[in-house]
């Protein structure tokens, strides 16, 4: 299995589907249309590419670009030939939501909860969508970017003692 | 001098008292501190690399034993002593503070280490600056980590602390007051 096979499969089964595709460090990645990411994953699931295996579901965040601010990685992995590939999707702050994974792969359920904990993007679908690294009553997503690294106005510093 | 001022001993004289041929009278308070001095039961509350250093205090080449220190406690209700090795999340805050809760008087809290005790280099939303924000602490051992001669510094600091305190601190009012102030109830959980 090469990307070129895999990359020729894809743009077969779903010719409108693939934005962009790079081999950085030789992994294949491609940009896919939010719309149709559920049904490429279930596709390189369910057909004799055998991409079965979600290794890890994230989240990023790109001020600079307003259409594609907001993004979510998928990293998959075919276990017998060891075949690697990767899908972004991108989406605007204020269309943020894609539908969920969780009928496909279980693992995806935390996977998910903790993108929506960190970016706040919402997964459709998702049986339990709620903060799971946080405190639940934080209130904010903190991986955005719109937060300054150091915050001003924190009070439970104590400055005396550990001046900075 | 009041009885909640400790004096730090890291020897053990006999306490004062009077000598006469086969006998000798001190005054009951002075027993148990010495009592409860050589039977410091540890709870570790580790979660990161100080709790390494802890586990490391408690080996032969450091000896906690030497201490009163034979038996940790994983078990709030026959713990004595607290010992917080390691960063505490604000998540985890409200754990902590019910493991404390939980414990029986008397007890003391040692913050081992500068996250324990500051929050350490983590400078950031998801981390609690100190555990003293929820609960008490009576001693705070310094570095990152602190190595086991620091640890078993603090610990002696504690003992001193259970030798020299008052056996009725739990019913004065600077106590109670103490207690008020991280929200914390005294009746029996």
């Amino acid at each position: 299995m090469t990307n070129e096979f895999v990359l020729e499969a894809i743009t077969r089964e779903f010719p409108e589907s693939v934005i962009s595709s790079s081999e950085p460090y030789g992994m294949l990645t491609l940009e896919i249309k939010k719309t149709e990411i559920k049904k490429i994953i279930h596709y390189l699931k369910d057909s004799s590419l055998e991409i079965n295996f979600l290794t890890d579901i994230c989240g990023i965040h790109y001020p600079e670009f307003p259409e594609k601010e907001i993004g979510v990685i998928y990293h998959l992995q075919n276990m017998v030939t060891n075949f690697r590939l990767r899908l972004k999707i991108f989406m605007s702050r204020e269309n943020i939501e894609v539908d969920s994974l969780t009928e496909l792969y279980a693992g995806a359920n935390w996977m998910e909860r903790e993108t929506f904990d960190f970016y706040g993007i919402k997964f459709k679908g998702h049986p339990d969508l709620r903060p799971i690294l946080n405190m639940e009553d934080l209130g904010y997503h903190p991986m955005l970017k719109e937060y300054r690294l150091e915050d001003g106005t924190r009070t439970d510093k104590d400055d005396a003692m550990f001046g900075r | 001098m009041s009885d909640q001022k400790p004096i730090i001993r890291t020897d053990a004289p006999a306490p004062e008292g009077f000598e006469g041929e086969g006998f000798f009278a001190t005054k009951l308070s002075s027993v148990i501190g010495m009592a409860r001095k050589f039977s410091l039961w540890p709870l570790p509350f580790a979660t990161s690399c100080c709790g390494i250093e802890f586990m490391a205090t408690l080996n032969p080449t450091y000896d906690a034993s030497r201490f009163g220190m034979e038996r940790n406690s994983f078990s709030p209700r026959q713990a004595d002593m607290l010992m917080v090795c390691g960063t505490i999340s604000k998540k985890l805050g409200p754990v902590l503070k019910e493991v404390y809760t939980q414990m029986a008087e008397p007890k003391w809290v040692v913050a081992v280490g500068a996250c324990a005790s500051s929050g350490g280099i983590f400078d950031s939303y998801s981390v609690l600056q100190g555990i003293d924000k929820i609960i008490p602490v009576d001693v705070y051992v310094p570095g990152c980590p602190p190595r086991p001669e620091q640890i078993i510094e603090g610990v002696m600091q504690v003992q001193a602390l259970a030798e020299s305190e008052s056996i009725r601190r739990r019913d004065s009012a600077e106590y109670q007051h103490l207690l008020d102030s991280y929200n914390i109830s005294n009746e029996e959980k």
